[in-house]
């Protein structure tokens, strides 16, 4: 048994190692938190702050989220809260990409903002909103736009692609390059009271059916905007969508969109 | 003929949820958008009975036809 290894045994409770520990670890054998967590997974111990996620994923899927990296587009509506809840689900890459930064009129819901980061970087906000909340996860801040030039650069490596973006002409974009890299792209979009979630593996064409017929002008979020709710309610569908890509688990909203109507307080599935 | 359409989201606004609607035979989809005066640049999924369709093509008896708008926001 490695010195690693026994000092692992030595801090557990049960299959549990505190977060303290994971600290502990890092200096005392010169590694980075994320490398003593995958060396823990690895090994079949749960980090302590995965306890409650147990009895839906087992610490091998857990290890096998935290070897994924998933490439989240937009960093503002919808790419704040997915973010957020990827880091706490424990995926250990996240290349998080967006241009902007913050504006006042964001501040309603975009999860990351707020008054004291008005003109700061929506992707530079993220890292460190991250490296708050689950230190052992690695994000890799893109200020650029994504495009289709150097789309397939920038998500180069992803396991899955998350589009939060706010422009049809993005996702068009989104979607080549998904398909060009053999990468699934879990779809979200909201405006409103509404919202919908789509997930396409290569081959299939839901943005295409979605958005073919459009000219790339904004859909009906241009009169209606968005509140609070809407882009966390929306997000959370898309993480459950990338956490049942990466385990295996449950079934996906593939061929279909799920359609969310907060005001009537109904979905609907419509098949693709 | 009698066909169901079924609005979503904001063509709800001012219309309906969903109604048995009476058109002449070989109405097209395109004509019961621009009867229901739903602006183009806003329209999203139009499905046929489950089925993606494009507005050329002509409803039958007994049709449901869903409309949805464009959402694209992020």
């Amino acid at each position: 048994m490695s010195a690693l290894e026994e000092f692992f045994a030595a801090e557990a409770s049960g299959d549990l190692i505190p977060w303290q520990s994971q600290v502990l670890a890092a200096e005392k054998f010169s590694m980075s938190l994320g490398a003593v967590e995958e060396a823990m997974l690895k090994a079949g111990w749960l980090p302590g702050r995965y306890q409650r996620n147990r009895q839906m994923l087992s610490t091998a899927q857990q290890h096998k989220l935290f070897c994924s990296c998933v490439a989240v587009i937009g960093c503002g509506g919808l790419g704040g809260y997915v973010i957020e809840q990827l880091a706490r689900l424990g995926v250990g890459r996240i290349i998080a990409i967006d241009p902007d930064v913050f504006e006042e009129h964001n501040l309603n819901r975009q999860l990351l903002s707020s008054p004291r980061l008005l003109g700061h970087s929506k992707a530079l906000t993220a890292k460190a909103r991250v490296n708050d909340i689950n230190p052992a996860v690695t994000l890799v801040a893109v200020e650029k736009a994504f495009d289709g030039d150097n789309g397939a650069r920038l998500v180069a490596g992803a396991d899955v692609v998350v589009d939060a973006v706010d422009n049809v002409a993005a996702r068009k974009a989104l979607d080549i390059v998904c398909r060009e890299l053999g990468v699934p792209l879990v779809h979200g979009a909201i405006a409103g009271w509404y919202g919908h979630v789509s997930t396409q593996y290569p081959g299939d064409e839901i943005i295409k059916k979605l958005y073919g017929h459009s000219d790339d002008s904004p859909g009906v979020e241009s009169q209606l905007g968005n509140p609070s709710f809407t882009p966390g309610a929306t997000a959370s569908f898309q993480v459950a969508e990338v956490c049942k890509i990466i385990s295996g688990e449950g079934e996906l909203l593939r061929h279909r969109k799920l359609h969310i109507d907060l005001l009537a307080m109904e979905t609907e599935d419509v098949p693709f | 003929m009698t066909v169901t359409v079924k609005l979503f989201a904001t063509f709800r606004k001012g219309r309906f949820k969903e109604s048995q609607r009476d058109y002449p035979e070989q109405t097209t989809v395109g004509e019961v958008i621009d009867d229901l005066c739903l602006p183009n640049h806003e329209l999203g999924a139009i499905l046929l009975n489950a089925r993606h369709v494009g507005k050329g093509l002509q409803l039958h008896e007994g049709d449901t036809l869903s409309i949805f708008p464009l959402v694209g926001g992020g």
